[in-house]
């Protein structure tokens, strides 16, 4: 039997989607027209209950006032690109549905806190991804393979599986009260990307790695807060890492 | 042509940060410890002044003085003292450290810490180890009822 479209019922069309108004209260800072000062704007778009924020953010940009800017790449939770805080906690734009966000009231969104503003909702993550470098994320072995494989169990790479999820964007460093007020200390992100490698059976650069965190500004200057687990959008308990690191540090100078 | 001895060696780079060592991590040790010593210290000071014998009616210038009498009461107390200026004054450094971003107000905050840390730990090790309830040669009005002179 051959599949056949059912004949289209034209007494019932489609039924309306239903749609909402939804106001975005953004952080603006645009030196070259509205001078040094940084200022909020209220823009109003019609939203669906499947939109994110960064679909709202999309027409108002395309639609509304394209000097509007900020960063997205994938739209799809991977690259990191667009992570804002949004009503005062560090969400990705585009995990975020406008729905859960209580659109009843202006929704705010600002740049992530403790980087330079370059243009409202774009910050300067050098500061970000020079403390990121420092600790030194890459795999350092001694010896001159690979002349075989470097094999693992199950078991080691579970040990650290959940720091390799980590997508650099920022939301963490950047909810940190510590990081907020000292610029120079190195940050959840960092911290967990460096777990990622200490705990790597096969990595042997974890006492160089623990000893550039042992700093007045690595992992001493964590107080437990619990905001960057909060903030992750990929659910990495970054508290928890950061402890572990800590621990690694005791029993090694015990 | 030579060749290079080891392509695969990791570079050390020199880092720019300066404070090596691991000071933060025995402050940090400490903090925890101290903490743990503390609890006992200080909830063993309560019960004995305040409900082991006669009570908090116990209290007065004899019973100070007849604790510091006893080695054992001294080095209690001093430990007190220290620890739970330590812990005390460590804990407010990080915050300052934390909440200070200026300088100069960093600067000024932890010179006045440090000071009052100084005041009260010469001056309370002073009291706990030269205390004399009944100077000598002291007019008899000014001395404590126990006193025998």
């Amino acid at each position: 039997m051959t599949a056949t479209l059912d004949k289209p019922d034209a007494q019932t069309a489609p039924a309306e989607i239903p749609s909402f108004q939804v106001t975005l209260r953004i952080r603006r800072y645009t030196p070259e027209t509205h001078g040094e000062e940084p200022y909020w704007q209220d823009f109003t778009v019609t939203a669906h209950g499947t939109d994110r924020l960064l679909d709202a953010l999309h027409t108002i940009k395309w639609e509304l006032d394209g000097s509007v800017t900020f960063r997205r790449s994938c739209a799809h939770g991977v690259c990191g690109s667009d992570a804002m805080r949004i009503n005062g906690r560090n969400r990705l734009a585009c995990k975020a549905l406008l729905k859960d966000l209580d659109p009843s009231k202006p929704i705010t969104v600002e740049p992530i806190k403790g980087l330079p503003v370059i243009k409202d909702l774009v910050v300067d993550m050098e500061p970000f991804f020079a403390s990121y470098r420092e600790i030194m994320p890459f795999l350092i072995t001694t010896g001159h393979q690979p002349s075989r494989e470097r094999l693992q169990s199950p078991e080691e790479r579970a040990r650290f599986d959940d720091t390799t999820k980590c997508i650099l964007c920022a939301a963490c460093t950047s909810s940190c009260p510590v990081f907020w007020t000292d610029g120079q200390y190195f940050g959840p992100a960092a911290i967990v990307n460096a777990h990622r490698f200490i705990f790597d059976s096969r990595d042997e650069g974890g006492a160089q790695r623990l000893e550039i965190l042992n700093d007045k500004e690595g992992v001493w200057r964590c107080r437990t807060t619990f905001n960057c687990t909060e903030a992750c959008p990929r659910g990495i308990e970054v508290t928890k890492a950061i402890q572990e690191v800590k621990r690694a540090m005791i029993t090694r100078a015990f | 042509m030579t060749t290079i001895p080891a392509p695969n060696t990791p570079v050390v780079r020199p880092s720019r940060r300066t404070s090596r060592g691991n000071w933060e991590l025995y402050g940090w040790v400490f903090m925890r410890a101290s903490g743990v010593v503390l609890l006992v210290l200080i909830f063993g000071h309560l019960f004995v002044n305040l409900v082991a014998g006669d009570g908090i009616s116990a209290i007065d210038f004899g019973f100070v003085a007849g604790k510091w009498a006893s080695p054992f009461w001294q080095i209690w107390d001093l430990l007190m003292l220290w620890l739970a200026m330590i812990h005390g004054t460590n804990g407010v450094r990080t915050i300052i450290n934390d909440y200070a971003e200026r300088d100069g107000t960093r600067f000024a905050l932890k010179l006045a810490l440090y000071t009052a840390f100084t005041v009260v730990v010469v001056l309370g090790t002073l009291v706990i180890f030269t205390f004399d309830p009944c100077p000598a040669n002291s007019p008899a009005s000014l001395l404590p009822s126990f006193c025998t002179a």
